[in-house]
């Protein structure tokens, strides 16, 4: 429960994090840290317009995809904290469950019958298929590497085992950090400040959508990029520590994280968009890397 | 005496020709639903209620006495061709109805007949050990989905597509027949199935297995043995395709693995080709449904896809059996055969609706459709329902057997060796793919079909069809939600099942406390989505609610018809990055520099089956073309013919002297 809570708390501000260190790289005034969240709240506030083109697949599908982003973020563990869901093989259960979210996020962009929607919905098929297996293969390295196939206890077994645990941990970081941003549409595959409908994506998908269902989108939006970040704090985070150390340095990953995302944003350019799939695959191909070197630590391959 | 009632329903069968026509439909049905109940009976009493296998003596035979013999194995198979077939013949009261009209008694009589032989003889393969009468009730179900599948025999192509089925069951059967005689030959034991039994054990298993995949992978569709399926679902009836796809592919998985429990050594290599076979069938598959425009050709497609998902499934749970990790095996075979129901389920329920869209619109081209939702609103929800049971997702069916799947894999990790661990590797990063790959295509055809506006007229004069149509998706529904959502009420006559090749089947019992806590969270995300409703609800009765177009960029002038994404235009990303097993060509002509006035340019793409192309079509082609330059010899005068002879006759004189023959 103390894990959902700050899971929760830290999503607050961590599109707010973002905002501020990009406004503060490009020169600009920084806004408040919770500015998004101000959005959300205003959002909240308005009323709704439909497309007489859209069907009941439009209106239902963001309280779908809220709902999975949700239920997703309640198997994270954090630290020593147990996730409230956690049964073995329940990170399968993690990525299908996102995956329906996104299922009825595309077909409610292809609902408008907009052919900038479709664009945005087709690209996010595309990348969220590309960016699959290399969740898998993590998943599949650290299963390896534990012995253990549930988010729960994977962290703790890691930690505890051969200081040889790094090298997967370093690769299994900069891998998820990766899929995060990809899975939350950001740079370098997406650019959420673009300006231009056609090199949108996720932006482009949610053109249509207004007042209830757009903060939907927007606090999902947050909590996925929070999901993510407890992931890979959960690497760094002993569960040995104390209670109060692992909640302070669970908020400095957080910061840290969302600082690096600000950082790259600022100063990295977007993908060609036909460079995004390679780019893909190469996550993938670092997945299998590390999965190779599972298998070398693990000494099924004999080095000599 | 339930014998004497199973063989008079089937006699009983041919008086469908002599009833008038308005009775012939209600005479098939009454027929199947006791058949239905008899097999039904015997299936649960020897899946649930006893141990050993139930045996009855069915008819005198080759001067001896022919046993029905259901197993475990053949019970969980009768239920599934039961529940299919039975939603099936419901199904086809509505859809046959324009048909009543256009096509002559016999043709009905005809149709209804086959119908009730595909379930008949469906029935008798899964019973029969017998080779030889096993290899009869083989080919009869080949006949009767032939006729099956010309029934709209007006069509140009369809009795071409016919024959081609035709050939190649036979290719198939031949196989199986070699398969049986080379093992009767080797042992002089009995001809059937527990002769197998006797050459296992004593000669390498491989190429006898070898023989008995080819023969029935062409049944079930692995790739590269598919080319039939695409062409013979799209021109079969709606019910048809449901019930050949949904059920009649998977008499190929049941023959299978009916011969991998004679078989107990050796295992890895057999493991090994079939893994491979399905992976490549799972991933190709996929990627040539995306690329389809035909929707009924598309989840033909992805028939073969989940037939690789199955085969996926075998392959681990032999290749456990062989480097023995029960886990693998135990789960492997397990998400197989649970898959085996589950994709029965959602692939009629697909093929349904999309029979009731083709009845409604007459195309199945799905380029031409947009917008039905607002139409047909149920027919799209259970469309959307099969839709998200096929890819895999939770809370539906799909996604429990492929969950098994995942995790007897991820729990085969840690114990295997290097050489399993790739394995492995390969396998779940090939089920991420699939699942992807899946979604990537329904959410395609779901939004092509139902979502957005009408891309052409064909749209205008259709209406939700009539309830009889309805009826078997509500039956299949509630099936996907049941297992879906209540998965460990299955793991039970799964783990009798999957006790014929694993002796830790027991240790399923292990995954009921993960599958509840699946039910759990799937009963967690529901009940979210249902506050979450009623809040937006609750929201937007406070505040202003608006209908205004769709955004196009501050342009107003569009039309909805054209200005929206096809199903071309959605698939192009994909097929650039898999363009050599699609071949998607592209016919444009550019504009010439000199062109001032642009003239009017068609532009059009088309693809094909890579694997198709180069397996089937071009060696045949390049042997017809050979038997046509021998043709020469054919003048059509008497005299040459005669000369022919005269030179046989010398020849055969010839050899005789030299003492060749």
């Amino acid at each position: 429960m103390l894990s959902l809570l700050l899971i929760l708390l830290s999503a607050l501000f961590f599109p707010g994090i973002i905002a501020k260190v990009k406004a503060k790289i490009g020169g600009r005034k920084m806004p408040s840290v919770f500015q998004p969240l101000f959005d959300v709240v205003r959002l909240f506030k308005k009323g709704a317009i439909y497309s007489p083109v859209t069907s009941f697949i439009f209106r239902i599908a963001p309280v779908v995809y809220f709902a999975s982003v949700l239920v997703a973020l309640l198997f994270i563990p954090l630290g020593g904290q147990k996730g409230i869901l956690s049964f073995n093989g329940d990170f399968v259960f993690f990525a299908y469950l996102l995956a329906i979210g996104k299922f009825m996020l595309i077909i409610s962009a292809m609902d408008t019958g907009s052919g900038f929607e479709g664009m945005g919905a087709n690209r996010e098929a595309l990348y969220s298929m590309l960016v699959e297996p290399a969740f898998f293969i993590l998943m599949g390295s650290l299963a390896l590497f534990t012995g253990i196939v549930s988010f729960n206890n994977l962290y703790s077994v890691m930690h505890i085992s051969t200081n040889l645990s790094y090298i997967t941990g370093v690769a299994a970081i900069y891998v998820l950090m990766y899929i995060a941003m990809v899975e939350n549409s950001r740079l370098p595959v997406d650019d959420p400040k673009t300006h231009l409908e056609l090199t949108m994506v996720h932006e482009v998908m949610i053109l249509d959508n207004s007042g209830f269902d757009l903060a939907l989108m927007h606090i999902a939006s947050g909590l996925k990029f929070a999901i993510y970040g407890t992931l890979i704090s959960n690497f760094i985070i002993y569960t040995t520590w104390s209670i109060y150390v692992q909640i302070i340095s669970f908020f400095l990953v957080q910061s840290l994280f969302a600082a690096v995302v600000g950082i790259l944003e600022s100063f990295r350019a977007r993908n060609k968009m036909e460079k995004n799939p390679q780019w893909m695959l190469m996550l993938t191909a670092i997945a299998v890397v590390t999965f190779l070197t599972t298998l070398i630590i693990t000494q099924k391959i004999f080095l000599n | 005496m339930d014998t004497i009632f199973f063989i008079a329903a089937i006699i009983l069968t041919f008086a469908v020709f002599v009833v008038p026509k308005q009775f012939q439909y209600f005479w098939s049905l009454l027929l199947q639903v006791s058949i239905v109940i008899i097999s039904s009976f015997w299936a649960i009493q020897s899946l649930f209620l006893s141990s050993d296998t139930l045996i009855r003596a069915f008819m005198p035979f080759m001067g001896s006495t022919l046993f029905i013999e259901i197993d475990k194995l053949s019970a969980f198979f009768i239920l599934v061709v039961n529940f299919t077939v039975l939603t099936g013949i419901i199904y086809a009261k509505g859809y046959l109805r324009p048909y009543f009209i256009t096509k002559n008694k016999a043709e009905m009589a005809l149709h209804f007949f086959s119908f009730l032989w595909l379930q008949i003889s469906m029935l008798l393969v899964l019973m029969f050990r017998d080779a030889l009468a096993f290899l009869i009730a083989w080919e009869l179900m080949a006949l009767s989905s032939f006729f099956l599948v010309i029934f709209e025999s007006e069509k140009k192509d369809t009795i071409k597509i016919g024959i081609q089925y035709l050939i190649q069951m036979h290719i198939g059967l031949v196989f199986i027949m070699s398969a049986f005689i080379w093992a009767y030959v080797q042992t002089g034991a009995a001809f059937s199935f527990d002769g197998l039994n006797i050459y296992f054990a004593s000669h390498n298993p491989f190429g006898l297995f070898f023989l008995f995949f080819v023969g029935f992978g062409i049944k079930a569709g692995f790739i590269p043995l598919h080319s039939w399926l695409p062409h013979a679902h799209p021109a079969a009836p709606s019910h048809v395709s449901g019930v050949m796809s949904g059920v009649m592919i998977k008499m190929g998985i049941y023959g299978i693995l009916r011969v991998l429990t004679y078989i107990h050594h050796d295992l890895f290599y057999i493991g090994l080709l079939i893994l491979t076979i399905s992976l490549i069938s799972g991933v190709l598959g996929v990627i040539l449904a995306i690329v389809q425009h035909d929707v009924k050709k598309l989840l033909a497609y992805h028939s073969i896809e989940n037939i690789g998902i199955i085969g996926i499934g075998i392959g681990l749970g032999v290749i456990g059996l062989a480097v023995n990790i029960p886990a693998m095996t135990v789960l492997g075979f397990a998400g197989a055969i649970l898959h085996i129901l589950n994709h029965s389920l959602f692939k009629s329920l697909l093929f349904y609706t999309a029979g009731s869209v083709y009845q409604q619109t007459h195309t199945r081209n799905i380029e031409l459709l947009g917008g039905l939702i607002k139409k047909m609103p149920k027919t799209a929800l259970f469309f959307l329902l099969g839709a998200l049971a096929i890819c895999g997702l939770p809370p539906f069916n799909g996604f429990i057997s492929e969950f098994l799947i995942y995790s007897g894999i991820f729990k085969s990790l840690q114990p295997g060796d290097l050489f399993t661990d790739v394995i492995l590797l390969i396998s779940f990063t090939g089920l991420a793919i699939i699942g992807g790959l899946a979604i990537f295509c329904f959410t395609k055809v779901f939004s092509i079909i139902f979502l957005g506006s009408p891309r052409s007229n064909k749209t205008e004069h259709a209406t939700e069809v009539e309830n009889t149509m309805i009826t078997p998706n509500f039956l299949i529904g509630f099936m996907i939600i049941a297992v879906g959502f209540f998965p460990a009420l299955f793991m039970g006559p799964l783990a009798n099942v999957v006790g014929l090749f694993s002796n830790d089947a027991a240790s399923i019992q292990q995954m009921i406390p993960v599958l509840n806590n699946i039910s759990i969270s799937s009963g967690i995300f529901i009940a979210l989505i249902g506050v979450i409703w009623i809040l937006r609800a609750w929201q937007q009765k406070k505040q202003t609610v608006k209908h205004d177009a769709t955004w196009g960029c501050a342009y107003t002038g569009a039309n909805p018809a054209l200005h929206q994404y096809t199903a071309t235009s959605f698939a192009d990303n994909i097929v650039q990055l898999v363009n050599p097993v699609v071949n998607v060509k592209k016919e444009f002509n550019g504009f010439d520099e000199k062109e001032v006035f642009p003239e009017e340019r068609a532009f059009k793409t088309h693809s094909s089956d890579t694997i198709e192309d180069n397996l089937i079509i071009k060696p045949t082609g390049k042997i017809l073309a050979w038997l046509k330059e021998i043709a020469v010899f054919q003048t059509g005068k008497i005299q040459h013919y005669l000369l022919y002879a005269l030179v046989f006759l010398i020849g055969i004189f010839l050899l005789t002297l030299l003492n060749w023959i």
